[in-house]
């Protein structure tokens, strides 16, 4: 199952486009997808709850589309410059945070974030409210990525290399040392790991890819604004992985898509009528969200992935043992 | 007469700004404060407590024609009475669990009442006048300032100063202080704490209430009033530290100067002064200026 459910789900986002869904909106999943994995790899592996990623994913949108936009940089570089601002304002993030643990470390992420909002919304590249508006995809590596099948194939491929790469480190002794830490920190630390350096290198890489993910939303929809910097886009993720599974390989992606799908669908629905009275379902999706994250927290804190894993495992564990007890 | 080439009159103007602000924010990280210590959890739908309490002033008064002086003692108990239930129904629910989850239970708490506020009232805000009684300006001799701010300051000041003067110095504070240390043990002895986790709760949801009430006139009401709030709170928790009452209560007064005073002095740093000087503390002093290391 660990191995054929990854592939399962890339034949699946393989053919979907063909199946006559958007590649604009799959695209839109992806790159939220791309931002779960990325918070997952910090919160779901070292423990620590940022409430700050919003500015990665958003000044990464923002350095992208200005690169391409007001400087004519070729789509790749520009990707490079918004993930290379994403993995810089990591570092500081992460420099000052790790100073503390649990519910100050999520305080503290949040207030960074803040300050970034607060640039963002007076510096004069951002556009202020307007944001950044058309921003230009062009091509990359000979592909005319301005078709929007072919740049969703682009952003799947990376997608797959970025959840390759996150499978890799956390399989590596990193990986394995991460969790000990989030497991039992003052125990890694008697084992003579450099607990710091661990959590501020898990922190960047996180926010590297968070930045890689915003950059690509901008490219996507050509669009680079203010919400995307906002801590309720921080929420955002949190949720995605939440409901997903937090501290799994896939909880992210599943995550991701079923709260994209869930914000377009609630606002394609429009006006329901139950009887005599009519709601508008279109205006409703930070209540809908804000409801789910009760539940989630409430009844359901494995998330999607983890309570199938549970209940696979259980059965699995079942299957394993019931031979030998017979023999 | 001038300080520093600016007219003392936008100066102290400023700083009064700042005082006012600094009142909420006191008022606002010590209902916070004191359900942390308690209850373990960090309140994020504090902020959104401040705005429901703005906003059962204005409702009281569009709907029931109910007076502001009503609405100082009934929008506080309102809220606070959403609070208790909350607690009792949900909140209680996660006890025992890390305390992100109760973070994250009240963050979504908090984007439901936003949303659902935001989508019956809008978001261009709602006008409260001020009372009749505190209309029209004080001369304080210097300069003359609006009464209402003034006001604003003496409530939060009296407010603030008997909250530390119920933690510290009765019988039941002493419960409090006992049961932030710890709680089984105070168990132990006989006091029903999970009555007084409820009890703190409402209380320190209350608090947010009445600071809503207050900041009803001056600020409009505004479905993100409590957001944006709710994070300046979080660094002034963050700097002071959750160690003392008192120290939570001095920072948050003198944050709100201090960025008073950055507004007269170079405006453009003035909605992240706060933050900048979080960044600061916790590279020096990483527990908070009155924290203990946890």
């Amino acid at each position: 199952m660990n191995r054929l459910a990854p592939l399962a789900l890339l034949a699946l986002a393989a053919i979907l486009p063909f199946a006559g869904v958007y590649p604009l909106f799959l695209t839109k999943c992806l790159t939220f997808a791309l931002f779960a994995m990325a918070f997952n790899l910090f919160t779901g592996y070292v423990g620590l709850l940022s409430i700050g990623h919003a500015s990665f994913f958003g000044m990464g949108a923002y350095i992208a589309g200005y690169a391409a936009k007001a400087w004519g940089m070729p789509t790749p570089i520009a990707l490079l410059a918004g993930i290379a601002v994403a993995t810089a304002l990591g570092a500081a993030f992460g420099a000052i945070a790790i100073r503390r643990r649990g519910i100050y470390f999520a305080m503290i992420t949040l207030a960074l974030a803040q300050m970034v909002y607060f640039f963002c919304s007076q510096a004069p590249f951002t556009g202020a409210e307007d944001g950044l508006q058309n921003i230009p995809r062009g091509t990359a590596f000979g592909l005319p990525i301005g078709n929007d099948l072919v740049f969703y194939y682009f952003v799947l491929a990376l997608t797959v290399l970025a959840y390759l790469f996150i499978q890799t480190i956390i399989a590596k002794p990193f990986g394995e040392t991460l969790q000990a830490i989030r497991d039992n920190e003052p125990r890694a630390i008697s084992l003579g790991y450099d607990v710091r350096t661990y959590k501020l290198v898990a922190f960047t890489i996180s926010a590297a890819i968070a930045g890689l993910a915003g950059s690509l939303k901008a490219f996507a929809l050509g669009v680079a604004t203010l919400p995307d910097v906002h801590w309720t886009q921080s929420g955002n993720v949190i949720l995605m992985c939440l409901l997903g599974g937090m501290g799994t390989a896939l909880g992210p992606i599943v995550g991701a898509v079923v709260i994209v799908l869930l914000e377009n669908q609630l606002g394609s629905l429009g006006v329901i009528r139950l009887g005599v009275v009519s709601i508008d379902l279109s205006t409703k999706a930070p209540i809908v969200i804000g409801i789910v994250f009760m539940l989630c927290v409430l009844l359901f804190r494995r998330g999607i992935v983890g309570e199938l894993v549970a209940i696979l495992g259980k059965r699995g564990l079942a299957a394993e043992t019931a031979p030998s007890h017979t023999s | 007469m001038t300080i520093l080439g600016l007219p003392i009159q936008v100066l102290l103007g400023q700083l009064t700004i700042g005082l006012i602000n600094g009142s909420f924010y006191a008022l606002l990280s010590l209902g916070l404060a004191i359900i942390f210590g308690l209850l373990n959890v960090i309140n994020f739908a504090h902020g959104a407590f401040f705005m429901l309490g703005a906003l059962a002033a204005w409702l009281a008064l569009t709907v029931g024609a109910v007076n502001y002086w009503w609405a100082l003692a009934l929008a506080p108990l309102a809220t606070g009475l959403f609070g208790i239930i909350v607690e009792r129904l949900l909140l209680r629910r996660l006890q025992g669990l890390d305390h992100l989850y109760s973070l994250l239970f009240t963050f979504g708490l908090a984007l439901a009442i936003e949303g659902t506020v935001r989508d019956i009232y809008g978001t261009s805000g709602l006008a409260y006048p001020v009372p009749a009684a505190l209309r029209g300006p004080v001369d304080l001799g210097f300069m003359r300032l609006p009464a209402y701010r003034i006001w604003v300051v003496a409530v939060a000041l009296v407010v603030c100063f008997g909250t530390w003067a119920l933690i510290e110095k009765t019988r039941i504070g002493s419960y409090l202080r006992a049961g932030t240390e710890n709680a089984r043990l105070v168990q132990a002895l006989g006091i029903n704490v999970p009555l007084l986790v409820t009890l703190t709760y409402g209380f320190g949801v209350a608090l947010a209430g009445l600071a809503g009430v207050l900041a009803a006139p001056i600020y409009q009401v505004q479905p993100q009033m409590g957001s944006s709030m709710l994070i300046i709170i979080f660094a002034v928790v963050v700097i002071g530290g959750l160690g003392s009452t008192m120290g939570t209560i001095l920072t948050g007064l003198t944050l709100g100067v201090i960025e008073g005073l950055a507004k007269v002095f170079y405006p453009q740093a003035s909605s992240t002064v706060v933050f900048m000087i979080m960044v600061v503390v916790l590279l020096l002093r990483p527990a908070g200026l009155f924290g203990k290391e946890a």
